[in-house]
């Protein structure tokens, strides 16, 4: 049974479990904060976008072998909150987007959608400085969008066209921002971490000494969490102090397996052992940016490694493939949606505290909605990429080479001088 | 030949099945289907056979595994967590006790993490423990290839990473009748096997499979139809390509090919390839995977080696290119049956 000081987040299929979902401390604080969030000061220019209010954040975060913890409240202007709402809900969107053209057969392959976990990387981004370095998974479509991309290049990549973001080289589960300090986008579950630990090292062995460090954090789900290659880089980022941040997303199923059925131990995180962990609710925005603040500060002054859990939901199943009901029911998925959704928790917080109207905020949808639809129009004017791109950046020679063709010996070309398929 | 490797095992004593009199039942089925047969015979057969891997409780997600959790129950058919090292070195470890490990790797891009368990654990068991031991029991089955929209990691052939280790047997069946067959072999072989499973090939193969428990030798190749003028040799998926490319040129070329299924890539039949080409004098080697080190030089490396004097013109492969395997180039980067009919033409002319 689940005791009050450590709640456990558990989804099970049945919708008795369902209420018990709701009946733990995160999601019963949640609510309750949804519904008495009151602002300390309330300005009566109400449309001032300087006003700022506090809200207050008690039982989001859980500590493992820490003894200091973030604040319980966090103050943010209603113009910061406005734009985590309009980011969130353009993910939204977009990722509603892709399911209805991806049935449409506009996008083939591999889609891994990312609604209901908006929060989780609108609150990493807001914490995190534009050169902290992220790295992830294949479930990485927004948090692409939130590290320099536009929709346009995003939905381009899945349609497969020249607008896209790699070019449309990798497709959804490789999208990479160099600007944006975005690493991608990763196929091979977990394989993601060792990467952002060595990213974490380079940011470490570059940084002046004595001033903090850019961050790297690694986000990858509760199914890799048990993957070995994650065990060897903590006992790495652990044993050479690097800045780095291991994050769960924790969306209780790997694949369409539950937490409890692939995870011995599903405190994920506590599973650094000595390194110390936070468990954030993942599904209020301002939780996640005020623990992050307070993760990123821990790990860019030199005190090592820190395992953060963020407790999320996805509502579309693992990928497009796979309905999402077959080891979940879907009073579960509802319940979630009615209860817990980080769009719904933010827009009531701005009602609340005087910083919107349910009607400013359905025009803002409305907008929204339209901007997204207008950046896939876009997307769809532009061309397939031409059949030479095939063949290229495979070595570093044929990027210097600028677009005469000459490839290295060992990349063999077709040679059509030589075919009989060529007309005579 | 001239004495030439002789590489086979035990296994490869066990006769060809005689489809059409020996095994009269037969029931139409597609290769995941044929597998689930041959899985289900394992099974029954051997109480110590267990069958484990990531989501194949339900069934698996190619739904190989499906009705096996229910019939045989969750202590012999369990699913593990995401850990391919794990899932490998665990077969190991149950097949060195005694038992017949079945293990499932959900993917062959995924196999990477394994290899290490793969290549220097399960192949030098035997070897390393002067017979003591050996992890015979173990089967490791995954599916491999392209499948349209696969991309980078959901299209990857390893064959010839695993085939490069002495100690292993790496099988590759070409539909749903020689899967059951070459399967039920690999899982009772006393070595060590990797099965790949071409996945495109789940749904969209169908033959008339014997209901009984037959096998299919390993280490054997089969012709699949007898010809003149030119050897062709492939394995797995690429055999319906290679069918297509045959047909046409017998059609529009009147060249008259000898279609060899190599079905076991290690060990392979040597001297089935080496009497072709002794026959023919030409050879075209296809496969999916990319040309530099894939398989393919393997045979073509032997071939010139023992048929020197036989070759009437340079033996041609036709594979994928050289570049990471792509997404939406998918269908220029395959070795189709265009390319193929190309070089089998090109060397008939050649040797006019």
């Amino acid at each position: 049974q689940p005791s009050s000081r450590e709640p456990t987040i558990r989804a099970h299929n049945s919708t008795k479990q369902a209420e018990m979902f709701a009946a733990t401390a995160l999601a019963r604080t949640a609510a309750r904060r949804a519904a008495t969030a009151t602002p300390a000061r309330l300005g009566a220019l109400r449309a001032m976008s300087s006003e700022t209010a506090t809200f207050d954040l008690t039982g989001s975060f859980e500590m493992y072998k820490l003894d200091t913890a973030p604040e319980n409240s966090i103050e943010m202007s209603k113009e910061e909150l406005m734009q985590h709402f309009e980011m969130m809900y353009t993910m939204r969107r977009m990722e509603i987007t892709c399911d209805n053209e991806y049935k449409a057969k506009n996008i083939r392959g591999f889609c891994h959608l990312y609604d209901g976990q908006e929060a989780v990387a609108t609150g990493i981004n807001a914490a995190f400085d534009p050169a902290d370095d992220w790295i992830t998974s294949y479930r990485c479509h927004c948090i692409a969008l939130l590290r320099g991309g536009t929709v346009k290049e995003i939905v381009g990549e899945l349609f497969g066209l020249t607008c896209g973001m790699s070019q449309a080289k990798g497709g959804s589960m490789h999208f990479y921002n160099k600007a944006g300090h975005f690493w991608g986008g990763a196929g091979i579950v977990g394989a993601q971490v060792p990467l952002g630990t060595g990213l974490a090292f380079a940011n470490k062995y570059n940084a002046k000494p004595g001033e903090p460090m850019n961050v790297a954090i690694a986000c990858y789900g509760d199914g890799a969490a048990n993957q070995g290659q994650i065990w060897e880089s903590a006992n790495m980022a652990s044993l050479w102090k690097l800045p780095m941040i291991f994050c769960i997303e924790n969306n209780q199923y790997g694949m369409g397996t539950s937490i409890d059925r692939h995870s011995s131990h599903s405190d994920y995180y506590k599973m650094g052992n000595h390194i110390p962990g936070i468990r954030i609710d993942g599904m209020n925005v301002l939780a996640v940016k005020k623990g992050m603040e307070f993760v990123r500060e821990f790990t860019s002054t030199g005190n090592g490694p820190m395992y953060v859990e963020m407790m999320t939901y996805r509502y579309h199943g693992h990928s497009m493939s796979d309905p999402g009901t077959t080891y979940r029911n879907r009073e579960e998925i509802a319940f979630t949606r009615s209860t817990r959704d980080p769009l719904e928790f933010v827009k009531k917080t701005m009602i609340d505290a005087g910083f919107s109207t349910a009607e400013e905020l359905k025009d803002i949808e409305k907008r929204i909605r339209k901007e997204v639809q207008k950046e896939v129009m876009a997307a769809k004017e532009f061309p397939k990429p031409s059949l030479d791109s095939l063949f290229t950046h495979v070595y570093a020679a044929d990027v210097e080479t600028k677009g005469n063709q000459e490839y290295p010996d060992h990349i063999r070309m077709p040679d059509f001088s030589k075919s009989f398929w060529k007309s005579a | 030949g001239d004495g030439g490797p002789s590489t086979l095992t035990s296994w490869s004593s066990i006769p060809e099945p005689n489809y059409d009199d020996d095994y009269k039942n037969k029931t139409k089925m597609n290769l995941f289907t044929a597998i689930n047969s041959a899985m289900q015979t394992a099974l029954e057969t051997d109480p110590s056979t267990i069958v484990f891997g990531e989501d194949v409780g339900f069934g698996g997600v190619f739904r190989c595994s499906t009705g096996l959790r229910d019939q045989f129950g969750q202590d012999r058919v369990f699913n593990t967590p995401l850990s391919e090292t794990g899932i490998a070195g665990f077969a190991i470890g149950y097949a060195a006790q005694g038992g017949t490990a079945v293990a499932e790797i959900q993917f062959a891009d995924y196999i990477f993490p394994a290899l290490d368990q793969i290549m220097n654990e399960m192949a030098k068991f035997r070897y390393r423990s002067g017979n003591q031991w050996h992890c015979g029991g173990v089967t490791v089955r995954t599916p491999c290839g392209a499948v349209g929209h696969g991309g980078h990691y959901h299209s990857q052939s390893p064959e010839a990473y695993l085939a490069h280790t002495p100690g292993l047997v790496v099988v590759i069946p070409r539909g749903p009748r020689t899967a059951k067959g070459l399967l039920l072999s690999s899982i009772r072989s006393k070595d060590p096997v990797i099965f790949m499973e071409p996945k495109a090939l789940y749904r969209a193969a169908v033959e008339d499979v014997p209901d009984d428990d037959y096998m299919i030798p390993l280490g054997k190749a089969e012709i699949m139809c007898s010809g003149t003028d030119c050897t062709v040799v492939g394995w797995g998926g690429q055999l319906r390509v290679l069918e297509k490319a045959c047909d046409m040129a017998l059609a529009e070329h009147g060249i008259s090919c000898e279609l060899i299924d190599l079905r076991t890539i290690l060990p392979w039949d040597v001297d089935c390839v080496l009497g072709s080409v002794a026959k023919t004098g030409k050879l075209v080697v296809s496969h999916e995977a990319p040309i530099t080190c894939g398989f393919g030089a393997e045979v073509v490396a032997t071939v010139q080696e023992h048929s020197f004097l036989s070759l009437e013109a340079p033996i041609q492969r036709v594979c994928g290119y050289d570049t990471p395997f792509p997404l939406v180039f998918e269908k220029y980067y395959i070795p189709d049956e265009l390319k193929n009919l190309d070089a089998i033409k090109r060397i008939v002319d050649y040797a006019k």
